[in-house]
């Protein structure tokens, strides 16, 4: 699997720019923090200096499986040192994120309900890679990491989580319903979230610009007749849509096999193409996607993707996850195909970086997210004044009526803007 | 108001004598404690062993023991054939079974939770409860939709939210909104066992509680009849009148009010549609003040519907002041904890009504 070779040990500068030297604080200016995805940025914060590392490898993916395409994304897929570093931040950030609010709510601190994504980083990370700006992306209630993603830092996740004022949603959400420029949710309704997808990817059509949308769903939540509405609409009109089916292997208790007549969700569109990719590997999800958008920005309709992956923990956090499958399978994941792990086994053979900087980068997310817990618990909710707020753009009526006829609250605007 | 007060209290005087009837309350022995959850799985039990037809179906009611449990161990009794797992696909499931009981068969159709009902709410409607009338008597449907219904703890807009308001508008259907452990057992056995389609409103936050239940309820036989309120606390100040767990508020703010000398009678609903309007009036005419309790919004809400019927029926004559409804706010659900109980009444808003329902009188 890891059929790399380091391409270009990096005495020399590439064109993104090269890595670090000494600097202690290096490692964290060189990264601007969820500002913008692209590469471009990040160069400008490298100097020229000295370094023993590899700026470009490549790697094999495992082979993809696609339906009704002619062609399929390469198997062989390069990365630079700065992308790599950029793809593994996120996904320990995502990881780190979704243990503290595992402890967070084991704390009662976040109530409800709290679906983790980890063992799953790869996908939405690696969508990021290839994800433009003007791309948009709406998934089920597995958020967290995607709000992420999204451009919300860990304590805009972390405080909606407890429900207090720097969450993404002021706190009145929940963990279930984050958003943020171009992003739009977090839906608590399994599989609701895919006409809407398509609905996205209708508006990005009708604008005339080349935007996609990728519209995720679970495996359980691909078995909604409206997944399978939206499919045919999407293929009549020709609409920019990613369909990404996260197949983490259940649906709460149900495994797909006892859910899905067909387990190869990237069939299920049968009159539309689809693409299988490794969702454990970031790279491979990376260029699946970049495949994916070619295909869709250039007017040929939409697309199905399954990305193969695994879920962790348990359903949401009340649910120990283990009576519908042993401790065994799920430790033979993570030991086996753990996206993190895996790829830093790549990134250190292929020398793109060192022990040492991974274990700093490490440690520096985790201050970073320790820091937003902290910030994240001590956070204040928002007032009773803002319980009656957004409930319309426009109210046309100024009173909210309270629980009797006398304790009515002003509707107020408050609108949260990314 | 058309009424002089002599008037009212005419009438007043003569309905008191015609309506003085014995109170349907149940007996509390030194019963049984029981779960909801327990009574629920128990009617469930009973009922399939009683009749072959009745079969459970819906997400994670089989393998899994139910989402919140109320299905556990019936997989393993009755097996794969009668205790079904689906995919999640709430419009497909809830159509199959509706159309399983065009043929005879008796569904337990189960949403994880009535959100999802949303998902499915046109064969709730259009295909169950209406085929009866449609096809002038020749086809039946003799189908349960039950499932947790209202407001949850910290789960947000999309999952708190009570839709026994929505079920109730639709003519053709049956709608249930047990409170205690009794109601649920006596009613879901009903609802089972009635020809028609019910749809069973549970409460989550109730699944845990204890109830007595009386010897009575303890037996295969128990079964209580749709459409009939229980009066759970009889007095003669006021009526509050309450379903599901705004029961249970209604019954905290009688304890309190009954403290500082005011007799609340409260009427757990158990039934909204068809709604025990007699049980209502009754207690009206003897009380002459209304509040009416849900944890549901509140425009066009049951407490909207029962303050109509105190209008157009005789005993609007006997009101000495306007009817008040204590409901959710007009708003949808905040996750945020300390917004989320005011987004929901609590039992000093039910005194506060009370109090001011009764204050009115006194002017
Ligand atoms: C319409 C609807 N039905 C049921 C549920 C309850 N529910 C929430 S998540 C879930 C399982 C979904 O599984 P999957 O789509 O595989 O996503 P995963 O949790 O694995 O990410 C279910 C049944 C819901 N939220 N919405
Ligand atoms: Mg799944």
């Amino acid at each position: 699997m890891l059929n790399n070779c380091a391409r270009t040990l990096g005495r020399q500068a590439n064109k993104y720019g090269r890595l670090y030297g000494t600097g202690n604080d290096v490692v964290s200016r060189m990264i601007p923090d969820f500002v913008d995805m692209s590469m471009n940025t990040i160069s400008s914060f490298f100097a020229t200096s000295k370094n023993n590392y590899a700026t470009e490898a490549s790697f094999e993916t495992k082979p993809y499986k696609v339906h009704k395409l002619d062609t399929t994304p390469s198997t062989s897929v390069t990365c630079t040192r700065d992308e790599a570093l950029l793809l593994y931040r996120k996904m320990q950030t995502i990881r780190r994120m979704e243990t503290s609010a595992g402890n967070l709510y084991k704390e009662k601190i976040i109530r409800g309900f709290c679906h983790l994504y980890s063992g799953q980083e790869a996908v939405a990370v690696g969508m990021s890679g290839a994800m433009r700006p003007h791309d948009m992306v709406i998934t089920a209630y597995r958020a967290h990491g995607w709000t992420y993603i999204m451009g919300i830092d860990p304590l805009g996740v972390l405080a909606e989580l407890t429900g207090r004022v720097s969450g993404c949603s002021r706190g009145k959400g929940g963990s279930m319903h984050m958003y943020s420029k171009n992003f739009f949710g977090g839906n608590g309704i399994v599989g609701a979230q895919v006409p809407l997808g398509a609905g996205l990817a209708f508006a990005q059509k009708y604008n005339g610009n080349d935007g996609v949308c990728i519209a995720l769903y679970g495996d359980g939540a691909s078995n909604q007749g409206q997944a399978f509405e939206a499919y045919n609409m999407a293929k009549l009109w020709d609409l920019p849509c990613i369909f990404v089916c996260e197949n983490n292997g259940y649906g709460m208790g149900t495994s797909n096999q006892r859910s899905s007549a067909s387990t190869a969700y990237y069939t299920r569109g049968d009159y539309i193409p689809g693409i299988w990719v490794d969702g454990m590997d970031v790279l491979a999800v990376r260029e699946a996607t970049r495949y994916a958008i070619d295909y869709c920005k250039s007017g040929k309709g939409p697309l199905v993707m399954e990305t193969f992956t695994y879920r962790y923990s348990g359903h949401s956090m009340s649910d120990p996850g283990t009576s519908y499958r042993t401790r065994d399978e799920i430790q033979e994941v993570r030991q086996t195909r753990d996206p993190i792990t895996s790829f830093k086994d790549r990134m250190l053979s292929s020398q793109l970086a060192t022990a040492e900087e991974l274990k700093k980068l490490d440690n520096e997310i985790k201050a970073q997210v320790d820091e937003a817990t902290k910030k994240a618990k001590a956070d204040r909710e928002i007032g009773l004044d803002e319980l009656p707020a957004d409930i319309y753009s426009q109210s046309l009526e100024p009173t909210i009526r309270g629980t009797t006829p006398w304790n009515g609250m002003p509707h107020k605007h408050v609108g949260v803007s990314s | 108001m058309v009424m002089t007060p002599s008037t009212k209290m005419f009438l007043r005087t003569a309905a008191n004598v015609l309506n003085r009837r014995a109170f349907s309350t149940s007996r509390v022995t030194c019963a049984q404690q029981m779960t909801v959850r327990d009574a629920l799985n128990q009617a469930l039990d009973e009922e399939m062993e009683r009749d072959e037809g009745v079969f459970i179906m819906g997400e994670e009611v089989a393998q899994y023991d139910g989402a919140y449990k109320v299905s556990r161990g019936l997989w393993k009794k009755y097996g794969d054939k009668r205790v079904i797992d689906t995919p999640i696909t709430e419009i497909g499931f809830a159509g199959i079974c509706t159309g399983a009981a065009f043929a005879g068969l008796k569904p337990v159709c189960e949403f994880m939770t009535f959100n999802f009902s949303m998902q499915a709410i046109d064969h709730i409607i259009n295909s169950a409860a209406k085929t009866y009338y449609m096809s002038a008597g020749r086809i039946s449907v003799p189908i349960v939709f039950r499932g947790p219904n209202g407001a949850a703890a910290g789960v947000g807009a999309q999952h708190s939210q009570c839709f026994g308001a929505w079920f109730a508008h639709c003519p053709g259907l049956k709608v249930i909104s047990p409170y205690n452990s009794e109601d649920c057992k006596g009613l879901l056995k009903a609802a089972i066992r009635d020809p028609d389609p019910v749809v069973f409103l549970e409460n989550e936050l109730l699944y845990g509680n204890q109830y007595p239940m009386s010897d009575e309820a303890l037996s295969k036989d128990f079964v209580l009849p749709i459409g009939k309120a229980k009066i759970e606390r009889p007095g003669n100040h006021i009526t509050l009148v309450a379903h599901s767990k705004a029961v249970e508020l209604a019954l905290e703010a009688a304890n309190e009010l009954a403290g500082q000398g005011i007799e609340c009678e409260v009427i757990n609903l158990r039934s909204l549609r068809p709604l025990d309007t007699q049980t209502i009036e009754q207690s009206v005419v003897k009380t002459n003040h209304l509040v009416t309790v849900e944890q549901g919004w509140p425009t066009c809400g049951i407490g909207s519907e029962i303050s109509a019927r105190i209008m157009e029926s005789e005993a609007f004559y006997h009101l000495d002041s306007p009817i008040v409804r204590v409901t959710g706010m007009d708003l949808p659900m905040p996750y945020t904890k300390s917004l989320e109980v005011y987004a929901l009444p609590r039992a000093e808003d039910v005194v506060t009504a009370v109090k001011k329902v009764l204050g009115a009188r006194s002017k």
